[in-house]
């Protein structure tokens, strides 16, 4: 029966019947490890969104009385030196590891859209130009880049959100060019010139949403990538000022008691891998959906 | 490549300049009046154009290599870089030594396995030393190995037993991208009608994967290796930190603590010019590698 209904739906992509993005969608959920990805992404986001629901105490609520309690019914993750709930911390955590993440990709997309999308239907010096500063930004490690960067904007969710999303504006830089060259001589920008129509309506309208599909597949990794990179910055105490969690400075913290408490490092670093694995997965499930000839 | 430099030094320069960090005051300390102050910004050159500033730092590290001199120590950068320096490039090398030997071996048997147990379990390997942060990684390797276990110790850099772990905790995550991209590679080759022709003459399958296959997969693995080490550079900062390694990464790191931005630029930069270097070692073995290559230059 199954294999019956994947036969009509092929016969819809050779009639071209279905588009692009269902296709890409019925791939997508043919992966079962991409599917896992995104039904744990969803659980994070809604974890993040209603923290407030779901984390039993106050991510600042000190118990003095009860520092380092390891795992037990009602501190689910234990209490670290402070004696706050790290369970209540990790949940509170995602909201901001999910916002870093997120919105320094935006920073990083806009931007490095952007001049990707100008260098690359202009051409000559704007590409020369552009490109040749994007290369001059990818000399420097980002991880360094974002680390001077915070060292000289000062700590804050803000100033890591900038920080993280100016050291990944090269990489969508060069994938929105590569795909607006790839574009810009066929007929419908071709009809779209012929009409009339402003460069800025051909960029934004005609070249960018037909550029969309390897970004998505990069901003999926980006934003993996973005959340770690803001752990590093926190985990190295360039991050939120305390007592706001965030899962790098949690691991930092917890450093300090290893030999005795290990409880307070393995959950905030549980919860940065799992986030990681589930973007990974979609990320890669979605390149493979998008570009079918990379699995076989 | 000094065009790129002397960019780098710029946005370097700029980027430190503009923070809220005020030498002078770092100088002083706190204590300080606020005529000792300007006087001292004044003597300094604080208060000159932003691009005289510039000039002169470029001038001073392009054609003298002086980096400058500490805030708080009043020691040369140079100085307190040059016996933290090979730590970090000791570090750096085996990390990518770990990444390259783990990585290429995985990605290949991967390859020649592919869809059987042995290639997703090497990919799963692959996936979680992506996913795992670099400092996660660490603290775990010390919890095992130096706190339970005892085998190996846990701060310091002066055997090779101080290089073990830190080099399985900077290397694996770029292993995993190595074999990912080894894998991939291999695949493609494997599907190109000159192996298809080396099995037909009765090759064996150990000289089509090592002498046909690998050598051609290897050329877009070279980039990626050049790559990492750019990345591996950029951990270095974390993993020195967690194991306590006197490096650069963690010279910068006390440098931002302390707002002593000279060694914050110093380091940062060496570390980008190191950077710069490798990509251009990384060009000139792509260009032996790939005889297409080689062959636009003749």
């Amino acid at each position: 029966m199954g294999k019956n209904k994947d036969d009509v739906i092929k016969k819809k992509f050779d009639d071209n019947v279905v588009g692009p993005w269902k296709e890409m969608w019925f791939r997508l959920r043919k992966n079962k490890l991409a599917v896992t990805g995104l039904v744990v992404l969803i659980l994070l986001i809604l974890m993040a969104i209603f923290a407030d629901y779901v984390a039993p105490f106050s991510y600042r609520e000190q118990d003095l009385l009860n520092r380092f309690a390891t795992p037990n019914a009602t501190n689910w993750f234990g209490t670290d030196n402070f004696g706050r709930d790290i369970f209540s911390r990790v949940v509170y955590g995602a909201r901001v590891s999910l916002r870093v993440g997120l919105i320094s990709v935006g920073i990083a997309l806009f931007v490095g859209g952007t001049i990707g999308a100008v260098a690359g239907y202009k051409g000559g010096w704007a590409d020369t130009l552009f490109m040749r500063f994007m290369d001059i930004m990818l000399a420097i490690p980002s991880m360094l880049l974002a680390i001077a960067i915070v060292s000289s904007l000062g700590g804050g969710l803000t100033n890591v959100m900038i920080a993280v999303g100016i050291g990944s504006i090269p990489q969508y830089a060069r994938i929105v060019r590569a795909s607006v060259i790839s574009l810009k001589d066929q007929q419908f920008v071709e009809a779209a010139r012929a009409v009339g129509s402003k460069n800025s309506t051909i960029i934004f309208k005609h070249l960018l949403p037909n550029t969309l599909a390897p970004v998505i597949v990069q901003s999926t990794l980006g934003v993996a990538s973005a959340i770690l990179a803001a752990a590093a910055l926190g985990f190295l105490g360039l991050g939120l000022e305390p007592p706001r969690p965030e899962w790098g400075a949690m691991l930092n913290d917890g450093r300090h008691y290893l030999r005795d408490y290990p409880h307070m490092t393995t959950f905030p670093g549980l919860a940065i891998m799992i986030t990681i694995l589930s973007l990974n997965l979609l990320g890669d499930g979605l390149r493979d959906a998008l570009d079918p000839k990379l699995k076989d | 490549m000094i065009p790129v430099l002397v960019a780098v030094t710029f946005i370097i320069f700029s980027l430190l300049h503009f923070s809220s960090a005020d030498p002078a005051r770092i100088i002083l300390g706190e204590q300080a009046s606020g005529e000792q102050i300007e006087q001292l910004q004044e003597e300094m050159g604080l208060n000159d154009p932003f691009i005289e500033q510039y000039l002169r730092y470029a001038s001073s590290v392009f054609l003298e290599g002086d980096l400058g001199r500490s805030y708080l120590t009043n020691r040369p950068v140079n100085e307190e870089i040059s016996f933290r320096y090979p730590n970090t490039i000791k570090l750096a090398v085996s990390g990518i030594l770990v990444a390259v030997f783990i990585g290429i071996p995985l990605g290949v048997i991967s390859a020649t396995k592919q869809n059987t147990v042995v290639d997703n379990s090497s990919m799963f390997f692959a996936l979680i030393g992506v996913s795992m942060p670099v400092f996660w990684k660490g603290i775990l390797f010390i919890l095992l190995f130096s706190l339970t276990l005892g085998w190996l110790p846990s701060a310091g850099y002066t055997t090779w037993q101080h290089m073990v772990l830190p080099a399985i905790t900077l290397g694996w995550g770029s292993a995993a991208i190595i074999a990912r991209m080894t894998r991939s590679s291999m695949l493609e080759v494997y599907r190109q009608d000159y192996i298809r022709t080396a099995r037909a003459k009765g090759v064996r399958e150990f000289f089509v994967v090592n002498k046909h296959a690998l050598r051609n997969a290897l050329i877009p693995v070279i980039t990626v290796i050049g790559l990492q080490f750019g990345f591996l550079l950029g951990g270095a900062v974390l993993t020195e930190t967690i194991f306590t390694i006197p490096g650069i990464g963690t010279l910068i790191v006390q440098g931002i603590r302390t707002r002593d931005m000279m060694i914050v630029q110093g380091g940062v930069l060496l570390i980008a010019m190191t950077f710069i270097a490798i990509n251009l070692v990384v060009d000139i073995i792509y260009g032996f590698l790939d005889p297409k290559i080689r062959e636009q230059f003749k």
